[in-house]
């Protein structure tokens, strides 16, 4: 059987997806959220080029969603595995939009008219959407989404008002979830990362004080698409800021957090502090980090870039703690200066970034169960063979992407064709 | 002729729509001759910008379309195929990029980049009306794969094609297979023992039919395109040609010499990893070891961080320091490169075995010093703030990795590129990290850039994944770009032949006439030929004088009108 189902919808699973379908397979890609495109569709530009980073990706989940191979199965999750390698029997849970998308065109007047507002997961709750919702405009597939959980009517309350607006018919309040059951050959784990909650390392402030974010809410913020469009102001306020910080390894490369690196915060904080001085000229920012881990093709160089080109200023320091200053703006950010002769700082930002640990995708230890693999001590998908990368502990079942360990994006798609040369081998050529 | 177009320009969110003023650039094309329909999209690409444009093709009846949006090279390929599914040929569509040159170049200027916008969009509009339906041509595909380099990532990438049933050369330099690894011990941060790890691989490899290597062989020659290449490998029983249908680069590697630094060259002390590496295979367990790191990297000249010299520094100071209860290992470095899980749990562990780590900067860089016997390395600590001095047995120096020494020699027979450090450049740093821009060409492993084994194992997957694709697939599409010859006009005189960088224009007799004849599988459509002739004997599809000039026509129609 040529068949293989791909777990998660990012970077790695759509280019595993590629890889396979163009090679022959006939591939199921099954993803939890509404649309496919992962957390790379968020980002406004990539390191070190500078690269728009939907420009990049958005042709990708097109491809997904076009190729005769492809089945998509969005807003899906798996429910069950049984079987063993070549012959997993897969039940797929495709819960229920409340919506048909055979008649769904994707106008947005149902969206227009819902008075249900709820903080919106792509924008990383800087602004609200609606309970009727397109996670972002280049959704793949472009079909509109009820959250059941916030939706007046599903919650049997009196409402509504998109049915009555939608002229395609296509919302349906009763529909219920469906389940698919398939055979595959294989079965590919993608299902990437999530930050860690910064508010729970509270002497950091997120939370507390307005003008300290998440490195994936700045993002958003330099984002031209974004809730700011690409105007980069603070929260309390909304002034330009003039000095922004940010703080690395926010609960990573911490004992008492995650022990490991999470190896991409230092090139995207020097990424978003090129950024924020090229939409804000003249901004000062600061990055304080431990190491500088530019190890990748053109990393070094961008870093030196953003020194020389952008004034970045690079603080070996952890800082201890941050206060709110009397004027309820900015932040003030506590810190010593490395060395015996190290003396404490107080210093003002008008803005604070945290760099939080990036984790397993909370779903991987339920998912883990479901297929009988076993994940390693910091919650990652352990893969026990350094000769077999994208083998996981269980036959047939293979992983790639963050989930299997922290990564970037091309290290991601990387693995994620060697994923699809392994399923390849392994369906072609038998027993290895 | 009936020419119906249709005009679609893109916000790109606002991406475009900051600068340009889209609707005004919409009105104006609606002014524009053939124009049958103009509209925009706030994302052309999104599934349903894509869809607007095909329902506005059935209705409106149209027979060219021309988008002004970002760039041809992500995004044509995506319009061509939303075309041809709405039932106009794909060659009937002309990409404007109004986004890099004209909103984010004049971001500032909204008025000059929004006229500007215009006057791409009067020229496009202007060779739509003269493109042409074209057909492409397909060509096979030689079911053989070649691998240059026998170091893990091209044993792993012909294992893997082998193993998916595909006919595989390898081509290996020296009489060894296994490349650096076969100078280690352990390859850290897993602790893997390296020549097992090599071993199980080359069996596998021997063991399938399908495989052929090639040992003190290198490749000479390589003639051809996707598809259909021919590789001349020079090896011990004189050349041999091997037609196939797509290559891997894997050539690795190799340590810096650092002559002259740190003592290296004068004191028998001062070693490389890799020379510490051979130490440890003869069982040498030496006690006080000092390892500097970053040593002809991260400075001007050689700026790169060569990425895996402290992980394997991490993982020798660690053996060493477990080997003896009395050793003193000590680590000099700039930063501590141990990024993801593994090798941060390898830095936190060796630090924990009582390796002492000590930074320090490019502005006081370590002086190694001798007295016979014995080296002393004088440091500043910038955490103590002061000048220590360690005496040593041993003083070990992590250097880069290089690209080969022929790797400009390889880059030159496969007509790829490399970077300025002489590593080979792939086809997009972010999203195409082991294929060429160059068709059937991939690449993978160290040769690329520095990677530890356990990366030059999924890399040489990964290229194994991408060159098996056209191989299964058994056939390669031609795009119909490529240039032609009318040979009633052409004078054989040759100057085509001498031009085209790709070899795919030859002179040939046709019913007595000798003219030049282009062979379109090898054919890029770069054009050099049609600027080379003389009599105007040669023309490209797509890109016809005729198309050309009618854009700058229009050009200077619509600069004429603005100056008004």
């Amino acid at each position: 059987m040529r068949r293989v189902v791909v777990i998660g919808g990012g970077i790695a699973g759509i280019q595993a997806s590629l890889d396979l379908a163009d090679r022959g397979f006939e591939v199921h890609l099954v993803e939890k959220s509404p649309s496919i495109g992962g957390h790379m569709a968020q980002l406004d530009k990539t390191f070190p080029t500078n690269d728009c980073s939907m420009c990049i990706l958005s042709p990708k989940m097109i491809m997904c969603a076009d190729h005769a191979n492809i089945k998509l199965h969005a807003y899906s999750e798996i429910e069950e595995v049984s079987g063993n390698f070549p012959e997993f029997k897969v039940t797929i849970k495709e819960k229920a939009r409340y919506v048909d998308v055979k008649k769904c065109t994707g106008c947005g007047d149902c969206i227009a008219k819902c008075p249900v507002k709820v903080p919106w997961e792509f924008e990383e709750g800087l602004v609200k959407r609606k309970a009727v919702y397109l996670p972002f405009p280049q959704a793949v597939p472009r079909k509109v989404t009820i959250d059941g959980d916030h939706c007046r009517t599903i919650q049997g309350k009196k409402c509504g008002v998109c049915k009555k607006i939608c002229q395609a018919g296509a919302i349906d309040y009763e529909q219920e979830d469906s389940i698919v059951e398939l055979d595959a050959a294989c079965i590919i784990v993608a299902i990437g990362f999530e930050l860690m909650d910064a508010s729970v390392m509270s002497q950091y402030g997120l939370g507390v004080c307005k003008d300290v974010v998440t490195s994936l809410q700045l993002e958003r913020i330099l984002s031209a698409s974004g809730p700011t469009g690409g105007h980069l102001t603070r929260h309390s306020d909304n002034m330009e800021p003039k000095k922004l910080a940010f703080i690395q390894c926010v609960g990573s490369r911490d004992a008492h957090m995650h022990g490991y690196c999470s190896s991409v915060c230092c090139m995207y904080a020097t990424k978003e502090s090129i950024l924020a001085r090229e939409h804000a000229p003249g901004l000062e920012a600061t990055i304080f980090y431990m190491d500088m881990r530019a190890t990748g093709k053109g990393f070094q160089e961008f870093v030196s870039r953003a020194k020389q080109n952008y004034g970045v200023r690079y603080i070996r320091s952890r800082p201890a703690n941050v206060q709110l200053p009397a004027g309820g703006n900015g932040v003030l950010v506590n810190y010593e200066t490395s060395g015996l002769s190290g003396e404490s700082v107080t210093e003002e930002f008008d803005m604070l970034v945290l760099c939080p640990a990036l984790i397993p995708s909370k779903d991987a230890g339920k998912l883990a169960e479901i297929l009988g693999i076993d994940l390693d001590e910091d919650g990652f998908i352990d893969m026990p063979d350094m000769a077999r990368p994208v083998d996981t502990s269980r036959k047939g079942v293979l992983a790639c992407g963050f989930v299997s360990g922290p990564i970037d994006i091309p290290d991601s798609v990387s693995q994620a064709s060697a994923a699809a040369a392994r399923a390849a081998e392994l369906v072609d050529g038998g027993d290895r | 002729m009936m020419v119906r177009i249709g005009v679609f320009i893109c916000h790109c969110g606002h991406n475009i729509a900051s600068a340009v003023d889209v609707e005004e650039v919409v009105e104006y094309a609606k002014t524009l001759p053939w124009v049958a329909h103009a509209g925009h999209n706030l994302y052309s690409c999104s599934e349903e910008g894509l869809g607007s444009i095909k329902r506005s093709i059935t209705e409106n009846k149209l027979d060219r379309v021309v988008v002004a949006a970002c760039t041809p090279r992500t995004h044509e390929p995506l319009f061509r195929r939303a075309c041809e599914q709405a039932g106009i040929n794909k060659y009937l569509f002309e990409f404007v990029n109004i986004r890099e040159h004209c909103s984010w170049i004049h971001a500032k200027e909204p008025k000059e980049a929004t006229e500007k916008a215009k006057k791409l969009v009067a020229m496009g509009v202007a060779k739509a009306a003269l493109l042409k339906p074209q057909t492409e041509s397909e060509a096979g595909v030689i079911p053989t794969a070649v691998v240059i380099g026998g170091g893990i990532s091209g044993l792993v990438a012909a294992a893997s094609l082998v193993e998916q049933g595909i006919e595989t050369h390898l081509v290996e330099q020296t009489d060894r297979l296994g490349g650096l690894l076969c100078d280690i011990t352990t390859i850290g941060p897993e602790g893997r023992h390296a020549r097992t790890l090599v071993k199980d691989v080359v069996q596998k490899l021997e063991a399938s039919p399908k495989t052929h290597i090639h040992r003190k062989a290198r490749v000479s020659d390589v003639k051809g395109f996707i598809g259909s290449f021919e590789v001349t490998i020079e090896g011990c029983d004189g050349p041999t040609k091997v037609p196939a249908g797509a290559i891997i680069v894997a050539t690795g590697t190799r340590e810096f010499a650092p002559t002259g630094e740190y003592g290296f060259g004068e004191h028998p002390q001062v070693i490389t990893q890799l020379e510490l590496e051979r130490k440890l295979a003869m069982g040498e367990k030496p006690k006080r070891v000092v390892f500097i790191t970053c040593v002809g990297s991260r400075q001007p000249g050689r700026e790169y961080c060569s990425r895996v010299c402290c992980n394997v520094t991490l993982k020798n100071a660690l053996a060493l320091s477990k080997a003896s209860p009395d050793s003193r290992i000590r680590v000099i470095h700039r930063d501590i490169m141990s990024s993801g899980s593994a090798a941060e749990k390898l830095y936190k562990e060796t630090s924990d075995s009582g390796v002492r780590f000590l930074r320090y900067g490019l502005e006081r860089p370590p002086e190694v010093v001798s007295d016979g016997d014995r080296v002393n390395v004088i440091v500043y600590d910038e955490t103590l703030d002061e000048v220590v001095s360690l005496d040593a047995d041993l003083v070990v120096l992590a250097v880069p990795m290089l690209p080969p020494d022929d790797s400009e020699v390889t880059g030159k027979l496969l007509k790829v590129p490399r970077d300025k450090f002489g590593f080979f450049l792939e086809a997009h740093v972010k999203l195409r990290p082991v294929e060429f821009a160059t068709d059937g060409v991939f690449i993978c492993g160290s040769a690329r850039w520095p990677v530890n084994a356990r990366e030059c194992i999924w890399q040489g997957m990964a290229a194994a994944a991408k060159a098996s694709i056209p191989i299964k697939e058994g056939k390669v599409v031609i795009q119909a770009i490529t240039a032609e010859v009318d040979p009633e006009k052409c004078a054989a005189c040759g100057n085509c032949v001498l031009a085209c960088p790709y070899e795919a224009i030859e002179i040939v007799d046709q019913d007595g006439n000798r003219a030049a004849k282009v062979n379109e599988a090898q054919c890029k459509g770069c054009g050099t030929c049609v600027a080379a002739c003389h009599n105007d004997a040669v023309s490209q599809k797509g890109f016809t004088s005729g198309q050309l000039g009618a854009m700058i026509d229009a050009l200077v129609k619509a600069s004429l009108e603005g100056s008004r």
